[in-house]
Protein backbone atom coordinates (compact mmCIF):
# COMPACT_ATOMS: atom_id res chain seq x y z
CA UNK A 1 0.00 0.00 0.00
CA UNK A 2 1.55 3.46 -0.65
CA UNK A 3 0.65 6.62 0.64
CA UNK A 4 -2.00 7.80 -1.63
CA UNK A 5 -3.51 4.00 -0.97
CA UNK A 6 -3.39 4.59 2.84
CA UNK A 7 -5.25 8.23 2.29
CA UNK A 8 -7.46 7.01 -0.25
CA UNK A 9 -8.44 3.92 2.92
CA UNK A 10 -8.71 6.94 5.59
CA UNK A 11 -10.87 8.78 3.60
CA UNK A 12 -13.18 5.73 2.13
CA UNK A 13 -13.70 2.68 4.30
CA UNK A 14 -11.54 3.97 7.69
CA UNK A 15 -14.15 6.90 7.68
CA UNK A 16 -17.02 4.37 6.65
CA UNK A 17 -16.40 2.09 9.60
CA UNK A 18 -15.03 5.15 12.01
CA UNK A 19 -18.42 7.23 11.40
CA UNK A 20 -20.27 3.65 12.22
CA UNK A 21 -19.07 3.20 15.23
CA UNK A 22 -19.45 6.78 16.01
CA UNK A 23 -22.78 7.14 15.96
CA UNK A 24 -23.78 3.37 17.09
CA UNK A 25 -21.85 4.42 19.95
CA UNK A 26 -23.57 7.81 20.69
CA UNK A 27 -27.31 6.84 19.60
CA UNK A 28 -26.77 3.43 22.22
CA UNK A 29 -25.43 5.83 24.84
CA UNK A 30 -27.57 8.19 24.71
CA UNK A 31 -30.91 6.09 24.78
CA UNK A 32 -29.27 4.28 27.78
CA UNK A 33 -28.63 7.35 29.32
CA UNK A 34 -31.73 9.07 29.09
CA UNK A 35 -33.98 5.70 29.33
CA UNK A 36 -32.52 5.67 32.51
CA UNK A 37 -34.98 7.90 34.32
CA UNK A 38 -35.41 9.15 38.07
CA UNK A 39 -37.57 9.03 40.49
CA UNK A 40 -39.77 11.48 41.33
CA UNK A 41 -38.61 14.21 43.90
CA UNK A 42 -42.19 13.49 46.26
CA UNK A 43 -41.01 16.84 48.26
CA UNK A 44 -42.76 20.26 48.03
CA UNK A 45 -39.80 22.28 45.48
CA UNK A 46 -38.53 25.11 47.08
CA UNK A 47 -37.55 27.96 44.80
CA UNK A 48 -34.83 30.20 45.25
CA UNK A 49 -32.81 32.80 43.13
CA UNK A 50 -30.48 31.54 39.86
CA UNK A 51 -31.69 28.13 40.96
CA UNK A 52 -32.57 26.56 37.89
CA UNK A 53 -31.27 23.64 35.36
CA UNK A 54 -30.75 26.51 32.81
CA UNK A 55 -28.42 28.50 35.44
CA UNK A 56 -26.46 25.70 36.11
CA UNK A 57 -25.48 25.00 32.32
CA UNK A 58 -24.07 28.28 32.11
CA UNK A 59 -22.96 28.51 36.11
CA UNK A 60 -21.01 25.61 35.56
CA UNK A 61 -18.41 27.01 32.60
CA UNK A 62 -17.56 29.68 34.95
CA UNK A 63 -14.75 28.77 38.14
CA UNK A 64 -16.75 29.07 41.51
CA UNK A 65 -15.61 31.79 44.14
CA UNK A 66 -11.58 31.37 44.55
CA UNK A 67 -10.93 27.93 42.63
CA UNK A 68 -9.77 30.05 39.59
CA UNK A 69 -6.84 30.92 42.17
CA UNK A 70 -6.29 27.85 43.36
CA UNK A 71 -6.67 26.00 39.86
CA UNK A 72 -5.00 28.04 37.37
CA UNK A 73 -4.03 25.58 35.07
CA UNK A 74 -7.45 23.49 35.02
CA UNK A 75 -9.48 26.78 34.73
CA UNK A 76 -7.50 28.56 32.61
CA UNK A 77 -5.88 25.85 30.61
CA UNK A 78 -8.84 23.90 29.88
CA UNK A 79 -10.77 27.14 28.53
CA UNK A 80 -7.42 27.59 25.76
CA UNK A 81 -7.61 24.23 24.72
CA UNK A 82 -11.17 23.66 24.57
CA UNK A 83 -11.85 26.88 22.63
CA UNK A 84 -8.65 26.25 20.49
CA UNK A 85 -10.06 22.53 19.43
CA UNK A 86 -13.25 24.23 18.49
CA UNK A 87 -11.77 26.83 16.40
CA UNK A 88 -9.20 24.15 14.66
CA UNK A 89 -12.22 21.61 13.66
CA UNK A 90 -14.86 23.99 12.73
CA UNK A 91 -12.92 27.16 11.51
CA UNK A 92 -10.26 25.16 9.10
CA UNK A 93 -11.95 25.60 5.70
CA UNK A 94 -10.92 21.59 4.76
CA UNK A 95 -12.42 20.67 7.79
CA UNK A 96 -15.73 22.22 6.79
CA UNK A 97 -15.58 21.03 3.38
CA UNK A 98 -16.06 17.40 5.12
CA UNK A 99 -19.05 18.35 7.53
CA UNK A 100 -20.75 20.50 4.31
CA UNK A 101 -20.50 16.45 2.48
CA UNK A 102 -21.36 14.73 5.18
CA UNK A 103 -24.34 17.04 6.77
CA UNK A 104 -25.40 19.84 3.89
CA UNK A 105 -23.87 22.25 6.44
CA UNK A 106 -21.31 24.52 5.73
CA UNK A 107 -20.24 28.34 6.85
CA UNK A 108 -16.83 30.52 6.04
CA UNK A 109 -13.70 29.37 7.17
CA UNK A 110 -10.52 31.48 8.89
CA UNK A 111 -7.26 31.96 7.09
CA UNK A 112 -5.04 29.14 7.77
CA UNK A 113 -2.45 31.16 9.62
CA UNK A 114 -4.62 32.02 12.47
CA UNK A 115 -5.91 27.69 12.56
CA UNK A 116 -2.12 27.42 13.16
CA UNK A 117 -2.07 29.74 15.47
CA UNK A 118 -4.68 28.44 17.19
CA UNK A 119 -3.37 24.64 16.54
CA UNK A 120 -0.10 25.84 18.68
CA UNK A 121 -2.21 27.72 21.71
CA UNK A 122 -4.28 24.55 21.78
CA UNK A 123 -1.58 21.97 21.64
CA UNK A 124 1.07 23.90 24.22
CA UNK A 125 -2.20 24.16 26.41
CA UNK A 126 -2.96 20.66 26.25
CA UNK A 127 1.00 20.32 27.08
CA UNK A 128 0.80 22.40 30.27
CA UNK A 129 -2.37 20.83 31.55
CA UNK A 130 -0.56 17.13 30.97
CA UNK A 131 2.46 18.20 32.89
CA UNK A 132 0.30 19.73 35.30
CA UNK A 133 -1.85 16.71 35.90
CA UNK A 134 1.88 14.83 36.22
CA UNK A 135 3.54 16.96 38.73
CA UNK A 136 0.71 17.55 41.60
CA UNK A 137 0.32 14.46 43.62
CA UNK A 138 -3.44 14.34 43.86
CA UNK A 139 -4.23 15.00 40.02
CA UNK A 140 -2.03 12.37 39.36
CA UNK A 141 -3.42 9.98 42.35
CA UNK A 142 -6.93 10.92 40.44
CA UNK A 143 -5.39 9.91 36.93
CA UNK A 144 -6.27 6.43 35.73
CA UNK A 145 -5.73 5.04 32.01
CA UNK A 146 -8.37 6.67 30.81
CA UNK A 147 -6.92 10.06 31.74
CA UNK A 148 -4.18 9.40 29.82
CA UNK A 149 -5.51 7.71 27.10
CA UNK A 150 -8.10 10.26 26.38
CA UNK A 151 -5.76 13.22 26.18
CA UNK A 152 -3.61 11.24 23.75
CA UNK A 153 -6.26 10.76 20.85
CA UNK A 154 -7.26 14.19 21.41
CA UNK A 155 -3.98 15.31 21.16
CA UNK A 156 -2.61 13.61 18.19
CA UNK A 157 -5.23 14.79 15.75
CA UNK A 158 -4.05 18.50 16.50
CA UNK A 159 -0.50 17.70 16.30
CA UNK A 160 -0.40 15.14 13.11
CA UNK A 161 -2.73 18.16 11.30
CA UNK A 162 -0.27 20.66 12.33
CA UNK A 163 2.55 18.60 11.50
CA UNK A 164 0.43 17.70 7.91
CA UNK A 165 0.07 21.64 7.12
CA UNK A 166 3.83 22.46 8.17
CA UNK A 167 5.13 19.27 6.23
CA UNK A 168 7.24 18.23 9.24
CA UNK A 169 8.59 14.75 9.59
CA UNK A 170 6.76 12.40 7.14
CA UNK A 171 5.58 13.37 3.35
CA UNK A 172 2.18 15.58 3.73
CA UNK A 173 0.58 12.97 2.01
CA UNK A 174 1.39 10.37 4.78
CA UNK A 175 1.08 12.62 7.75
CA UNK A 176 -2.42 13.71 6.11
CA UNK A 177 -3.59 10.01 6.11
CA UNK A 178 -1.70 9.77 9.70
CA UNK A 179 -4.31 12.89 10.40
CA UNK A 180 -7.13 11.45 9.28
CA UNK A 181 -6.61 8.51 10.70
CA UNK A 182 -6.10 9.40 14.20
CA UNK A 183 -9.69 11.53 14.04
CA UNK A 184 -10.82 8.16 13.02
CA UNK A 185 -9.56 7.03 16.59
CA UNK A 186 -10.91 9.63 18.04
CA UNK A 187 -14.07 9.31 17.09
CA UNK A 188 -14.66 5.67 17.43
CA UNK A 189 -13.24 6.59 21.11
CA UNK A 190 -15.34 8.96 22.40
CA UNK A 191 -18.36 7.66 23.09
CA UNK A 192 -17.15 4.91 25.19
CA UNK A 193 -15.13 6.94 27.22
CA UNK A 194 -15.10 10.38 29.07
CA UNK A 195 -15.47 11.85 25.92
CA UNK A 196 -18.78 11.38 25.78
CA UNK A 197 -18.89 14.41 27.90
CA UNK A 198 -19.12 16.10 24.16
CA UNK A 199 -22.60 14.95 24.54
CA UNK A 200 -23.44 14.49 28.05
CA UNK A 201 -22.22 17.91 29.46
CA UNK A 202 -25.38 19.96 29.08
CA UNK A 203 -27.78 17.34 29.72
CA UNK A 204 -26.34 16.52 33.30
CA UNK A 205 -25.45 19.93 34.38
CA UNK A 206 -28.99 20.23 33.85
CA UNK A 207 -29.96 17.46 35.85
CA UNK A 208 -27.94 18.46 38.67
CA UNK A 209 -29.00 22.06 38.18
CA UNK A 210 -32.67 20.90 38.00
CA UNK A 211 -32.48 18.15 41.47
CA UNK A 212 -30.72 20.65 43.18
CA UNK A 213 -33.26 23.57 42.49
CA UNK A 214 -35.92 21.99 43.55
CA UNK A 215 -33.76 21.34 47.08
CA UNK A 216 -33.96 24.94 46.13
CA UNK A 217 -30.33 25.36 45.99
CA UNK A 218 -28.35 27.08 43.03
CA UNK A 219 -25.44 25.08 41.95
CA UNK B 1 26.89 20.98 -20.65
CA UNK B 2 26.86 22.14 -24.52
CA UNK B 3 30.08 21.36 -25.10
CA UNK B 4 29.71 17.90 -23.45
CA UNK B 5 26.25 17.41 -25.48
CA UNK B 6 28.41 17.98 -28.12
CA UNK B 7 31.86 15.67 -27.77
CA UNK B 8 29.38 13.23 -26.34
CA UNK B 9 29.41 9.82 -28.86
CA UNK B 10 25.59 9.79 -29.92
CA UNK B 11 23.78 6.81 -27.70
CA UNK B 12 21.44 4.58 -29.03
CA UNK B 13 18.13 4.83 -27.52
CA UNK B 14 15.24 2.68 -27.82
CA UNK B 15 11.86 3.77 -27.39
CA UNK B 16 9.22 0.21 -26.49
CA UNK B 17 5.77 1.03 -26.62
CA UNK B 18 3.64 -1.34 -24.30
CA UNK B 19 0.27 -0.91 -23.24
CA UNK B 20 -0.10 2.96 -23.71
CA UNK B 21 -2.28 5.43 -25.38
CA UNK B 22 0.59 7.44 -27.33
CA UNK B 23 0.16 10.40 -25.05
CA UNK B 24 3.60 10.48 -24.29
CA UNK B 25 5.28 10.48 -27.07
CA UNK B 26 2.65 13.47 -28.10
CA UNK B 27 3.49 14.98 -25.01
CA UNK B 28 7.56 14.91 -25.77
CA UNK B 29 7.19 16.23 -29.31
CA UNK B 30 5.63 19.70 -27.66
CA UNK B 31 9.43 19.89 -25.49
CA UNK B 32 10.36 23.18 -26.43
CA UNK B 33 13.97 23.18 -24.46
CA UNK B 34 15.94 20.76 -25.77
CA UNK B 35 13.61 19.98 -28.62
CA UNK B 36 12.98 16.22 -29.75
CA UNK B 37 14.00 17.26 -33.06
CA UNK B 38 17.17 18.80 -31.90
CA UNK B 39 17.74 15.60 -29.53
CA UNK B 40 17.29 13.31 -32.34
CA UNK B 41 19.88 15.09 -34.80
CA UNK B 42 22.14 16.33 -32.37
CA UNK B 43 22.18 13.93 -29.12
CA UNK B 44 20.67 10.99 -29.40
CA UNK B 45 20.28 7.76 -32.03
CA UNK B 46 16.92 7.24 -31.43
CA UNK B 47 16.78 3.83 -32.91
CA UNK B 48 13.38 2.59 -32.62
CA UNK B 49 10.14 4.45 -32.21
CA UNK B 50 7.21 3.45 -33.39
CA UNK B 51 5.52 6.79 -33.64
CA UNK B 52 8.21 8.72 -34.85
CA UNK B 53 10.00 6.51 -36.82
CA UNK B 54 9.75 5.70 -40.99
CA UNK B 55 10.02 1.81 -40.78
CA UNK B 56 7.53 -0.62 -40.23
CA UNK B 57 7.26 -4.29 -40.32
CA UNK B 58 10.41 -6.34 -40.87
CA UNK B 59 12.42 -3.30 -41.28
CA UNK B 60 11.51 -2.08 -37.65
CA UNK B 61 11.90 -5.24 -36.51
CA UNK B 62 15.74 -5.27 -37.72
CA UNK B 63 16.59 -1.99 -36.58
CA UNK B 64 15.67 -3.14 -33.11
CA UNK B 65 17.42 -5.80 -33.10
CA UNK B 66 20.36 -4.67 -34.84
CA UNK B 67 20.40 -1.33 -32.15
CA UNK B 68 19.93 -4.10 -29.39
CA UNK B 69 22.99 -6.38 -30.75
CA UNK B 70 25.24 -3.24 -31.67
CA UNK B 71 24.53 -1.29 -28.37
CA UNK B 72 24.24 -4.12 -26.05
CA UNK B 73 24.55 -2.90 -22.15
CA UNK B 74 24.87 0.95 -23.43
CA UNK B 75 21.93 1.83 -25.27
CA UNK B 76 19.46 3.35 -23.12
CA UNK B 77 16.01 1.88 -22.79
CA UNK B 78 12.65 4.05 -23.13
CA UNK B 79 9.43 1.84 -21.88
CA UNK B 80 5.65 4.23 -22.08
CA UNK B 81 3.12 2.02 -21.22
CA UNK B 82 2.35 -0.89 -18.71
CA UNK B 83 3.00 -4.42 -19.10
CA UNK B 84 0.10 -6.88 -18.61
CA UNK B 85 0.79 -9.83 -17.13
CA UNK B 86 -3.05 -11.51 -17.47
CA UNK B 87 -3.61 -14.76 -20.03
CA UNK B 88 0.33 -14.76 -20.67
CA UNK B 89 0.67 -11.23 -21.19
CA UNK B 90 -1.88 -11.99 -24.32
CA UNK B 91 -3.51 -8.28 -23.58
CA UNK B 92 -0.49 -6.67 -25.51
CA UNK B 93 1.73 -7.77 -28.39
CA UNK B 94 4.19 -6.79 -30.91
CA UNK B 95 5.14 -8.34 -33.60
CA UNK B 96 3.86 -11.70 -31.82
CA UNK B 97 5.49 -11.31 -28.94
CA UNK B 98 4.21 -10.00 -25.83
CA UNK B 99 5.52 -6.84 -23.85
CA UNK B 100 7.05 -8.96 -21.00
CA UNK B 101 8.95 -10.91 -23.39
CA UNK B 102 10.12 -8.16 -25.20
CA UNK B 103 11.03 -5.89 -22.11
CA UNK B 104 12.85 -8.50 -20.89
CA UNK B 105 15.17 -9.08 -24.00
CA UNK B 106 15.27 -5.22 -24.26
CA UNK B 107 16.29 -4.51 -21.10
CA UNK B 108 19.10 -7.38 -20.54
CA UNK B 109 21.66 -5.02 -22.83
CA UNK B 110 20.70 -1.61 -21.38
CA UNK B 111 22.43 0.68 -19.56
CA UNK B 112 19.68 2.33 -18.05
CA UNK B 113 15.62 2.34 -18.13
CA UNK B 114 13.50 4.97 -18.14
CA UNK B 115 10.03 4.23 -17.54
CA UNK B 116 8.03 7.18 -19.58
CA UNK B 117 4.85 8.29 -18.10
CA UNK B 118 2.46 6.64 -14.99
CA UNK B 119 1.84 3.46 -17.18
CA UNK B 120 5.22 2.64 -16.97
CA UNK B 121 6.66 3.82 -13.56
CA UNK B 122 3.60 2.96 -12.13
CA UNK B 123 0.78 1.07 -14.09
CA UNK B 124 -1.46 3.90 -14.84
CA UNK B 125 -4.89 3.45 -15.90
CA UNK B 126 -4.29 0.08 -17.29
CA UNK B 127 -3.91 -0.78 -13.65
CA UNK B 128 -6.65 0.81 -12.40
CA UNK B 129 -9.26 -0.83 -10.20
CA UNK B 130 -9.81 -3.93 -11.56
CA UNK B 131 -7.06 -4.07 -13.54
CA UNK B 132 -8.35 -6.70 -16.16
CA UNK B 133 -5.23 -6.88 -17.76
CA UNK B 134 -3.31 -7.49 -14.68
CA UNK B 135 -1.03 -4.78 -15.73
CA UNK B 136 2.08 -3.79 -13.81
CA UNK B 137 5.02 -1.20 -14.11
CA UNK B 138 8.68 -1.75 -15.38
CA UNK B 139 9.93 -1.76 -12.00
CA UNK B 140 7.71 -4.52 -11.54
CA UNK B 141 9.53 -6.83 -13.37
CA UNK B 142 13.10 -5.47 -14.07
CA UNK B 143 15.02 -5.12 -10.53
CA UNK B 144 18.64 -5.39 -11.75
CA UNK B 145 19.14 -2.24 -13.73
CA UNK B 146 18.99 0.84 -12.96
CA UNK B 147 15.69 2.93 -13.79
CA UNK B 148 14.12 6.46 -13.49
CA UNK B 149 10.53 6.84 -13.06
CA UNK B 150 9.24 10.38 -15.33
CA UNK B 151 5.24 9.46 -14.37
CA UNK B 152 2.27 11.50 -15.61
CA UNK B 153 -0.39 11.34 -18.10
CA UNK B 154 1.40 12.47 -19.84
CA UNK B 155 5.08 13.56 -18.24
CA UNK B 156 5.95 17.51 -18.75
CA UNK B 157 7.48 17.64 -21.98
CA UNK B 158 11.10 19.23 -20.68
CA UNK B 159 11.13 17.01 -17.42
CA UNK B 160 11.36 14.04 -20.50
CA UNK B 161 13.91 15.57 -22.24
CA UNK B 162 15.72 17.28 -19.45
CA UNK B 163 16.09 13.76 -17.15
CA UNK B 164 17.67 12.38 -20.77
CA UNK B 165 19.99 15.42 -21.35
CA UNK B 166 20.68 14.84 -17.84
CA UNK B 167 21.43 11.28 -18.72
CA UNK B 168 23.30 11.66 -21.58
CA UNK B 169 25.66 15.12 -19.97
CA UNK B 170 26.82 13.40 -16.78
CA UNK B 171 26.27 9.71 -17.88
CA UNK B 172 24.37 8.60 -14.79
CA UNK B 173 20.84 9.04 -14.11
CA UNK B 174 19.25 12.19 -11.61
CA UNK B 175 18.67 12.03 -8.59
CA UNK B 176 16.08 9.65 -7.34
CA UNK B 177 13.25 10.15 -4.65
CA UNK B 178 11.50 7.22 -2.86
CA UNK B 179 9.43 6.31 -6.03
CA UNK B 180 12.09 6.48 -8.18
CA UNK B 181 11.31 9.89 -9.85
CA UNK B 182 14.21 12.19 -10.51
CA UNK B 183 14.18 15.13 -7.22
CA UNK B 184 14.40 17.88 -9.38
CA UNK B 185 11.50 18.00 -11.01
CA UNK B 186 9.10 15.70 -8.97
CA UNK B 187 10.85 17.02 -5.08
CA UNK B 188 7.96 19.37 -4.14
CA UNK B 189 4.87 19.34 -4.35
CA UNK B 190 2.11 21.20 -6.99
CA UNK B 191 0.75 22.69 -3.95
CA UNK B 192 3.73 24.00 -2.31
CA UNK B 193 4.47 25.66 -6.02
CA UNK B 194 0.94 26.98 -6.64
CA UNK B 195 0.22 31.00 -7.66
CA UNK B 196 -3.24 30.33 -6.08
CA UNK B 197 -1.48 28.99 -2.92
CA UNK B 198 -1.80 32.74 -0.85
CA UNK B 199 -6.18 31.80 -2.18
CA UNK B 200 -5.69 28.78 -0.02
CA UNK B 201 -4.24 30.29 2.67
CA UNK B 202 -7.05 33.04 2.75
CA UNK B 203 -9.42 30.47 2.62
CA UNK B 204 -10.80 31.75 -0.48
CA UNK B 205 -12.12 29.08 -2.92
CA UNK B 206 -13.88 28.64 -6.05
CA UNK B 207 -17.31 26.75 -5.49
CA UNK B 208 -17.75 25.91 -8.83
CA UNK B 209 -16.40 25.85 -12.10
CA UNK B 210 -17.64 29.51 -13.05
CA UNK B 211 -18.60 31.11 -10.30
CA UNK B 212 -17.00 34.19 -8.74
CA UNK B 213 -14.08 32.81 -7.21
CA UNK B 214 -13.41 30.50 -10.23
CA UNK B 215 -13.16 33.72 -12.24
CA UNK B 216 -10.94 35.37 -9.63
CA UNK B 217 -8.48 32.66 -9.82
CA UNK B 218 -9.36 31.54 -6.39
CA UNK B 219 -7.95 28.10 -5.15
CA UNK B 220 -9.53 25.12 -6.56
CA UNK B 221 -9.06 22.68 -3.49
CA UNK B 222 -12.81 22.32 -3.01
CA UNK B 223 -13.24 21.24 -6.60
CA UNK B 224 -11.21 18.66 -6.04
CA UNK B 225 -7.58 19.51 -7.23
CA UNK B 226 -5.00 16.89 -5.66
CA UNK B 227 -1.80 19.11 -5.86
CA UNK B 228 -1.21 18.95 -1.64
CA UNK B 229 -0.19 15.43 -2.63
CA UNK B 230 0.47 15.14 -6.08
CA UNK B 231 4.94 16.18 -6.38
CA UNK B 232 4.90 17.38 -10.65
CA UNK B 233 6.64 20.22 -11.89
CA UNK B 234 3.71 21.80 -13.57
CA UNK B 235 3.48 25.08 -11.32
CA UNK B 236 7.07 25.47 -12.04
CA UNK B 237 8.44 24.21 -15.62
CA UNK B 238 4.66 24.84 -17.12
CA UNK B 239 3.58 23.25 -20.17
CA UNK B 240 3.64 23.91 -23.92
CA UNK B 241 6.80 26.25 -23.74
CA UNK B 242 5.47 27.65 -20.43
CA UNK B 243 2.43 28.73 -21.56
CA UNK B 244 0.32 27.36 -19.02
CA UNK B 245 -0.92 24.36 -17.03
CA UNK B 246 -4.33 22.54 -15.61
CA UNK B 247 -4.11 25.05 -12.47
CA UNK B 248 -3.59 27.97 -14.38
CA UNK B 249 -5.80 27.28 -17.04
CA UNK B 250 -8.87 26.80 -14.44
CA UNK B 251 -9.22 23.08 -13.66
CA UNK B 252 -7.87 21.31 -10.08
CA UNK B 253 -4.49 18.79 -10.71
CA UNK B 254 -5.31 15.05 -10.82
CA UNK B 255 -2.91 13.85 -9.22
CA UNK B 256 -1.85 12.07 -12.27
CA UNK B 257 2.02 11.87 -11.67
CA UNK B 258 1.30 9.49 -8.42
CA UNK B 259 0.89 5.78 -8.24
CA UNK B 260 -2.74 4.74 -8.64
CA UNK B 261 -4.05 8.36 -8.78
CA UNK B 262 -7.01 7.21 -10.71
CA UNK B 263 -7.93 5.09 -7.83
CA UNK B 264 -7.87 8.06 -5.17
CA UNK B 265 -11.60 8.79 -4.70
CA UNK B 266 -12.54 10.73 -7.62
CA UNK B 267 -11.32 13.76 -9.50
CA UNK B 268 -13.72 16.52 -8.32
CA UNK B 269 -13.57 15.42 -5.03
CA UNK B 270 -11.31 17.24 -2.74
CA UNK B 271 -9.23 15.92 -0.50
CA UNK B 272 -10.94 16.07 2.67
CA UNK B 273 -14.03 14.78 1.88
CA UNK B 274 -14.91 11.05 1.93
CA UNK B 275 -13.33 8.91 -0.99
CA UNK B 276 -16.69 6.96 -0.87
CA UNK B 277 -20.24 7.59 0.30
CA UNK B 278 -20.61 6.40 3.88
CA UNK B 279 -22.02 2.79 3.54
CA UNK B 280 -22.52 1.38 7.16
CA UNK B 281 -23.35 4.93 8.55
CA UNK B 282 -26.81 4.69 8.56
CA UNK B 283 -27.27 0.64 9.52
CA UNK B 284 -24.60 1.32 12.34
CA UNK B 285 -26.94 4.31 13.43
CA UNK B 286 -29.78 1.77 13.06
CA UNK B 287 -27.96 -0.70 14.94
CA UNK B 288 -26.90 1.43 17.58
CA UNK B 289 -30.62 2.83 18.15
CA UNK B 290 -31.50 -0.77 18.50
CA UNK B 291 -28.91 -1.44 21.52
CA UNK B 292 -29.79 1.73 23.10
CA UNK B 293 -33.25 0.34 23.29
CA UNK B 294 -32.26 -2.99 24.09
CA UNK B 295 -30.30 -2.14 27.05
CA UNK B 296 -32.72 0.25 28.13
CA UNK B 297 -35.53 -2.65 28.38
CA UNK B 298 -32.99 -4.54 29.95
CA UNK B 299 -32.29 -1.94 32.57
CA UNK B 300 -35.95 -1.33 33.18
CA UNK B 301 -36.85 -4.77 33.78
CA UNK B 302 -33.93 -4.60 36.33
CA UNK B 303 -34.96 -1.80 38.35
CA UNK B 304 -38.40 -3.53 38.12
CA UNK B 305 -37.53 -6.73 39.58
CA UNK B 306 -35.50 -4.38 41.96
CA UNK B 307 -38.59 -2.82 43.25
CA UNK B 308 -40.57 -6.18 43.40
CA UNK B 309 -37.66 -7.72 45.47
CA UNK B 310 -38.10 -4.96 47.66
CA UNK B 311 -38.90 -5.86 51.61
CA UNK B 312 -41.05 -3.29 53.15
CA UNK B 313 -39.09 -2.69 57.00
CA UNK B 314 -41.46 -2.13 59.55
CA UNK B 315 -40.80 -0.70 63.39
CA UNK B 316 -41.56 -3.97 64.13
CA UNK B 317 -38.86 -5.72 62.07
CA UNK B 318 -36.31 -3.16 63.69
CA UNK B 319 -37.34 -3.47 67.28
CA UNK B 320 -36.96 -7.30 66.73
Amino acid sequence: MNELQFLTWVRGPGLDIAVGIFLLGVLWRLFEIYSLGRKKDLSAPRHAAGASGLHTVFRRSLPPPGLLKRSPVSYIGGYIFHIGLAVVVFGFAPHILLVKNLTGLSWPGLPSQFIDLAAVVTMAAMVVMLVDRINKPVKRFLSTFEDWFTWAVTFLPVLTGWMAVQHLLLPYTTMLAVHILSVEILLIVLPFTKLFHAFTLFGSRWYNGRANAHKGVPV
Amino acid sequence: MAEAMAASRRPSVIWLPFQECTGCTESITRSHSPTIEGMIFDMISLDYQETLMAAAGFQAEEALHNAMKDNYGKYLLIIDGSIPLGVDGAYSCIAGRSNLELLKEAAKGAAAIVAMGSCASFGGIPKANPNPTGAVSVSDIIKDKPIVNIPGCPPIPVVMTGVLAHYLTFGSLPELDDKGRPKAFFGETIHDRCYRRPFYDQGKFAKTFDDEGARNGWCLFELGCKGPVTHNACATAKWNGGTSWPVESGHGCLGCSEPDFWDAGGFYKALSMPADPLKIAAAAAVVGVGAGVAVSFANRAKKGAAKKAHETTTLEDLEK
